[in-house]
């Protein structure tokens, strides 16, 4: 193992996370919606670094092409074919804050003190360092077995998937060239 | 020993969890349509990111996981285009994306 690469992951990890949250409270708050269409596409740049180190480099590859390429830029789009300008929001009454904060402390000490997180939820040994111990192989989440479980045993789930996307498309169209009148 | 922090799955939960209340959050905040558009797909990452977490740690089969968030991504993908339509549709005849000021409902 390279000397110090604990910290390097630890560090890489770090700045995922922090990436995820950031682009999560940059779309939530910002008042231009430009801005928050680009919180939406640094949030998911995050989250692929989540999938990838859950194990899955296959989804951050497709967390990267469906959701920035093809969900930010459809969606900025939108935004350059209408005017979107958020109003200023309006301040908080004291009673409306009053009880914001009464939920809130209610809320977080629910979590605290019923939902425990730790427990038995240790990773499994790391597959990397089980395969260069001369482990055998286990049955991975690779490409290969997702292609091959995608055409067996969720073949109909696959079909209906496309046929799901083929009307959504067609009726997508039919929406919005409906009302156009015709020059 | 503890496990570094990419290794834990509390982790990964918690982040779901901010990720869902930030997008409740905006959802209800929001008043144009493409922000609360936008707020629902973060509420959608935040379940693909659950499902993708137990995937890692408790299933026994690990590509099952993978293929239910490609699922997920397909659904909202096809939710998006559809809602950006019905937005471009909402804005040509009331000239307003505003959810105030969309209240009239007619054929």
């Amino acid at each position: 193992m390279i000397p110090g690469s604990t910290f390097l992951i630890a560090a890489i990890f770090g700045v995922i996370v922090a990436t995820t949250l950031g682009g999560a409270l940059l779309a939530v708050l910002s008042t231009r919606i430009i801005r928050s269409v680009t919180g939406l596409a640094l949030c998911c740049v995050g989250l692929a670094g989540l999938y990838y180190f859950l194990g899955s480099p296959f989804l951050a590859l497709m967390e990267i092409l469906i959701y920035v390429g093809a969900v930010c830029v459809t969606i900025i789009f939108g935004v350059m074919l209408s005017e979107p300008d958020e109003p200023e929001p309006r301040a908080l009454r004291g009673r409306e804050l009053a009880w914001g904060i009464a939920a809130s402390l209610v809320s977080a000490a629910v979590l605290l003190g019923g939902v425990r997180l730790a427990g038995r939820w240790a990773a499994p040994v790391s597959d990397f360092a089980r395969l260069s111990a001369g482990g055998p192989a286990r049955a991975d989440g690779s490409v290969t077995a997702i292609g091959v479980s995608l055409l067996t045993t969720y073949s109909l789930p696959f079909e209906l998937i496309s046929l799901v996307l083929l009307v959504a498309i067609l009726g997508a169209l039919v929406i919005a060239r409906g009302g156009r009148s015709r020059q | 020993m503890t496990l570094p922090l990419h290794a834990q799955a509390g982790v990964y939960f918690a982040i779901a969890a901010f990720l869902l209340a930030a997008g409740i959050y905006g959802l209800i905040r929001r008043r144009t349509f493409i922000g609360m558009l936008i707020s629902g797909e973060i509420i959608f990452s935040a379940a693909a990111l659950n499902v993708m977490t137990l995937n890692r740690f408790v299933a026994p089969d690990p590509s099952v996981g993978q293929i239910f968030v490609l699922f997920i991504m397909g659904l909202a993908a096809a939710e998006v285009a559809i809602a950006l339509s019905i937005i471009i549709a909402v804005y040509r005849n009331y000239r307003s994306i505003h959810s105030k000021e969309v209240s009239e409902l007619e054929g």
